[in-house]
């Protein structure tokens, strides 16, 4: 289609994402919340929905919604409830899911989020609320594994009653690739906060997003179409943008938007219709009289929020606005919180930010890549890293030794200055001694030395070279071309 | 409170109740006898009524996160009453889309 | 002693004194429940092995120096509590197969003291209904006249009582289902304050109402039970965690200065004259015990039912979705899982079942929650409040457990007919409030000539169950109806 055309709409898009929290049990039994095993080995009368079983909430898991709407600057309610949210479904135990409907754990908040290019947004949140997994379904029979061709479906309840948080959000996102800042933003958050591992390969988070279009200027919104099935941030961006062309496409053709789920074909590229609004679920809500209500006091959001880690939002800020780090190496920190952690403390002691990310993005992080352990993990402390910022912020050693050291650090750790001292890697900027130096290398290569008088400047590097050589490496640089150039040009 | 629009098959469906026409002709007035006594209902001011969903003051009722290996079952008895089972699974016909 | 007609407190008593043994009684009640079942139809299952398994264990334990409160004491199980190894059928035919993989809490605790598991009773299908016709199996009879229901929903878990198969029986009440058998066959019958029971392994009917609770021969008894299964269960986030003051030993002989409660709203003009004789008497002999009978009103009683018949459908059409063939129970085949559910779900339900989903899916759909569901809920709260207001006045509420005695099978049809039979004990079911049916005394039915047994309803505020078992021992033992009449399993076998 004419980008022209396309640049006359913009997209009104909200998501409704699905994240497994990260817990010891499940959210209503005491069977392990753990991923995959053999099928139907994590069960129990609970989970299974056996007649008479009842459910039990865990307080780990409701815990977590508090620490994930905090973080967001949701509200906490002070009352909230469970409901059972009625269908059926092979791999729904009960045929009701235990969900909240109307008064859910966390309400409101904002998620502050940046995308590629370092600008800024923000994306309203609805609710979180909480609720239970359902099992898996394999479709057996057709050759693909796919539910048109085949005979029978095969069910594992391993992962029935995983607690599962939902995340909807307000439709303040505008296109593809802010949805999926968006969703980055909300899994390196709950990492940080330790509420998920968000692991979309294992199917921790799971995301449907309600895609609309209007033209620009318009403030009614169109009519939306929510798209399901997508596994990965690379899908999402793909099916957004695919099903955003084809709203235009319509509207363009003369056509309408119709309210409907559209499921993402990933192999195909499209959306394709699966079933329409106008026959909606009727889920038939209602209070769960298995469970009875929560109360939130104001003593327990106040602990929760004490014991909340900075975000990765607010660290991202710091590290752009407060340290200049650039977009692309502060996202590169903030995305390993093990990793921002450990900087947070090297800059806490050296004082010098940018110096301290060169080394950790660095020269560490190669080290830490080549030998496969975590910066976090390894022998270098912060407190050793910021002693060496401070040796080459001094001069007191040059870049090639500063290398020198930090390898010695990975591998035995210990105290730069230490290892600068017996390695004897100190930088030699005493004008004589450097000069004497200069002179010697003058004197071999008096030659070289007359090119350069004739106008090839560029020998100079070579004469440099020969003077670090001369000196083991020790010589200050700047201080030898400083010399070299003094000599040279008063010859 | 309309009763007469009870749409029996509709509910049926909702309730995954495959019911015969002779039980159709036979509930159908039944429900409607039953609504109209719970007609009743709308002679009582509720306006300003909160709505009890558990008669005893309970709250915050929760479990520690903990595994409790002694309410789990093995594979073999959390199949042993299914109707039919294959590979460690619960198989079941096949599923014909998005359930409503 | 004779295990067949002794107290669970002395059969407990002598097998603790290791004076008789678990053994014996065991096999004294084996061919006996046989017998009464053979009349009655009582049970669905008679468990002969796990009595003889439990009674070993017993003596053992007893024998190892451990006193079990009820050591030998042989106790019958409606069967939608599960046992493990057990079929648990709820009395229905998508359960008829299934064996369940657990114990609930209830029924662990009574094994845990001792009791001896003599069967699983009949019922009517998932609780539902209140003369035990409702079941998929045979019909129980009543133990005083074979042509008249036991009552119900806990129909054979009060008649095996009744009829002497077993000297304790555990049923479960949601609106009436242990009370209003307990008065057919002249037993006393206690639903505890909601809660105080665990409800795991109980199969569900309607979550917010259901409670287990005892029958037996005689209120001390009941206590005995009662201080056994109540308490908190950590599997039941509706149980409540309130420490249990023990009853049985704390039960009194008179009821000196203790306020009846008459509800204006129950009045006795509304039954046939002989029901009516029998309450009027039973308020008299309250009031010569020391009573001072009160006057207070329940203005909010008359929409019992109809709140009633609001949560509890719609409860249950939410708890009985899992019955869908998938895991357990009845399937029956077809080509895609949706068919499969609806023709599993047909075949599987009884007639109640089914209308009563019917009615709580249609409650809760799109459109008519708030008109009925919301609204039940409110007047579920008014009629709590005015209970909190009458026990202002007094200490406790005297009624009728049931409008009339135990009535002929299919005398009544039409389901509406059916659910007035509870209209009694309805109201304290929604307030959640601990109540029981003591024997006191007989009325002829209009339809009979056989005298047949009949229950006052005692009902006190949440939680105060010693005080209640307490002023029913008072009555009980002044009184004396149960025996009076013997049930016809006893006539017959002298």
């Amino acid at each position: 289609m004419i980008v022209e055309v396309q640049q006359q709409y913009e997209a009104v898009i909200g998501i409704e994402c699905h994240v497994e929290l990260k817990t010891i049990s499940k959210m209503f039994c005491g069977c392990p919340n753990e991923f995959g095993g053999e099928p139907n080995t994590k069960v129990c009368p609970v989970c299974l929905a056996f007649p008479g079983a009842l459910p039990v909430p865990n307080a780990k898991a409701i815990e977590h919604m508090f620490r994930a709407g905090l973080a967001f600057e949701a509200t906490i309610p002070p009352h909230s409830k469970f409901d059972r949210k009625n269908y059926f479904y092979p791999d729904m135990p009960k045929n009701y899911q235990i969900s909240q409907y109307d008064m859910p754990l966390t309400v409101g908040g904002v998620v502050r989020y940046w995308m590629e290019d370092g600008t800024r947004r923000e994306c309203r949140l609805t609710r979180i609320h909480l609720e239970e997994d359902t099992g898996k379904s394999t479709h057996v029979g057709s050759a693909d594994g796919r539910l048109a061709a085949s005979t029978g479906s095969l069910i594992d309840f391993n992962r029935a009653g995983v607690p599962l948080m939902e995340c909807v959000s307000e439709p303040d996102i505008r296109s593809a690739d802010e949805a999926v800042a968006y969703l980055e933003t909300l899994a390196r958050t709950f990492r940080e906060l330790g509420v998920s591992d968000v692991k979309m390969e294992e199917g921790s988070l799971r995301c449907d997003a309600n895609v609309s279009i209007r033209k620009r200027g318009e403030t009614e919104l169109g009519t939306k179409a929510e798209i399901k099935n997508m596994n990965s941030f690379r899908s999402v961006r793909r099916a957004i943008e695919s099903e955003i062309a084809r709203q235009i496409a319509v509207v363009e053709g003369g056509g309408r938007v119709i309210q409907e789920t559209r499921g993402w074909d990933e192999a195909a590229g499209v959306t394709h219709s699966q079933r329409s609004k106008e026959q909606a679920h009727d889920y038939r809500y209602f209070p769960d009289p298995d469970l009875v209500p929560i109360d939130v006091t104001d003593e327990t959001i106040a602990r929760v929020r004490a014991a909340l880690p900075v975000i990765p939002y607010e660290r991202y800020v710091r590290y752009v606005d407060e340290y200049g780090i650039d977009t692309k190496r502060a996202t590169q920190l903030v995305e390993d919180h093990a990793l921002a952690a450990w900087f947070d403390r090297a800059v806490a002691a050296s004082k010098n930010a940018l110096a301290t990310v060169a080394f950790v993005l660095g020269d560490l992080a190669r080290l830490a890549n080549e030998s496969g352990t975590h910066v976090a993990d390894g022998k270098v402390t912060p407190e050793a890293l910021a002693e060496l910022v401070a040796l080459t912020q001094s001069n007191a050693i040059n870049s090639k030794a500063a290398k020198q050291v930090l390898e010695t650090l990975w591998s035995d750790g210990g105290s730069a200055k230490t290892i600068v001292e017996r390695d004897g890697l100190a930088q030699v900027s005493d004008r004589g001694a450097v000069e004497a130096i200069v002179d010697e290398v003058l004197a071999a290569n008096a030659n070289v030395a007359a090119d350069y008088k004739a106008g090839k400047t560029n020998v100079l590097g070579f004469l440099t070279g020969a003077v670090m050589k001369a000196s083991r490496g020790k010589a200050n640089p700047a201080l030898a071309q400083e010399l070299l150039k003094e000599k040279l040009g008063a010859g | 409170m309309p009763t007469d629009r009870i749409d029996i098959r509709h509910v049926a469906r909702l309730a995954r109740l495959a019911l015969t026409d002779a039980e159709i002709a036979t509930f159908g007035p039944q429900l409607g006898s039953l609504m109209t006594h719970v007609d009743a209902l709308t002679a009582l001011d509720l306006s300003d009524v909160p709505a009890t969903a558990q008669v005893v003051p309970s709250r915050n009722v929760q479990r520690d996160d903990a595994i409790r290996p002694e309410t789990m079952l093995s594979r073999e008895a959390a199949l042993a009453n299914a109707p039919q089972a294959q590979a460690g699974y619960f198989r079941v016909p096949r599923i014909l889309a998005e359930e409503g | 002693m004779n295990p067949l007609k002794d107290s669970a407190r002395a059969i407990a008593r002598e097998v603790n004194a290791r004076t008789a043994s678990a053994a014996e009684i065991a096999e004294a009640v084996i061919p006996q429940a046989e017998r009464v079942d053979a009349q009655l139809a009582a049970f669905l299952q008679l468990t002969p092995e796990l009595v003889r398994e439990h009674a070993r264990r017993v003596d053992e334990r007893v024998a190892a120096g451990e006193h079990l409160p009820l050591a030998g004491v042989p106790v019958a199980i409606k069967d939608n509590m599960c046992l493990t190894g057990t079929r648990t059928t709820a009395g229905s035919r998508i359960l008829e197969n299934f064996v369940a993989p657990y114990t609930a809490t209830a029924v662990q605790r009574l094994l845990d003291a001792g009791a001896l598991p003599v069967g699983k009773t009949n019922l009517d299908e998932f609780a539902m209904g209140s003369s035990g016709e409702n079941t998929a199996f045979t019909p129980t009879k009543n133990p005083y006249d074979l042509d008249r229901v036991p009552g119900g929903s806990s129909a054979g878990s009060a008649a095996a009582v009744g009829g002497f198969a077993s000297t304790l029986s555990f049923g479960s009440d949601t609106g009436g289902s242990i009370r209003e058998p307990a008065a057919f066959c002249n037993v006393v019958g206690f639903k505890p304050t909601y809660g105080r029971v665990s409800r795991y392994g109980l199969i569900a009917f309607a979550s917010s109402l259901d409670q287990i609770g005892p029958f037996a021969r005689s209120v001390e008894d009941a206590a005995l039970a009662y201080d056994v299964i109540a308490g908190k269960d950590p599997l039941d986030a509706t149980s409540i965690d309130r420490a249990v003051e023990p009853a049985a030993d704390h039960l009194r002989e008179d009821l000196r200065g203790v306020r009846v409660g008459i509800v204006k709203e129950f009045a006795l003009d509304k039954l046939d004259a002989q029901s009516r004789a029998c309450y009027e008497a039973a308020y008299a002999d309250l009031e010569k015990l020391g009573a001072e009978l009160v006057e207070v009103t329940l203005p909010t009683a008359d929409y019992g039912l109809a709140t009633y018949y609001l949560i509890a459908p719609a409860e249950c059409s939410s708890n009985l979705a899992r019955f869908d063939g998938v895991r357990y129970g009845l399937r029956v085949d077809a080509p895609d899982v949706n068919e499969m559910y609806e023709r599993t779900r047909e075949a599987g339900f009884g007639a109640e079942v089914k209308r009563r989903i019917l009615i709580g899916t249609y409650a809760l759909s799109s459109g008519y929650y708030d008109a009925y569901y919301v609204k039940a809920q409110k007047a579920r709260t008014r009629i709590a409040e005015d209970f909190a207001r009458a026990f202002e006045r007094c200490d406790v509420i005297a009624a009728p457990a049931a409008s009339a005695p135990a009535f002929r099978f299919n005398a009544k049809s039409d389901p509406v007919t059916m659910y007035l039979m509870d209209y009694y004990t309805i109201p304290g079911s929604l307030a959640g409030l601990p109540a029981l049916s003591v024997p006191c005394g007989y009325a002829v039915p209009e339809d009979g000539t056989r005298p047949m047994p009949m229950g006052l309803q005692l009902t006190t505020p949440l939680f105060a169950e010693r005080a209640l078992l307490g002023y029913a021992h008072a009555y009980e033992r002044a009184t004396l109806h149960a025996e009076k009449l013997t049930p016809l399993t006893e006539t017959a076998a002298a």
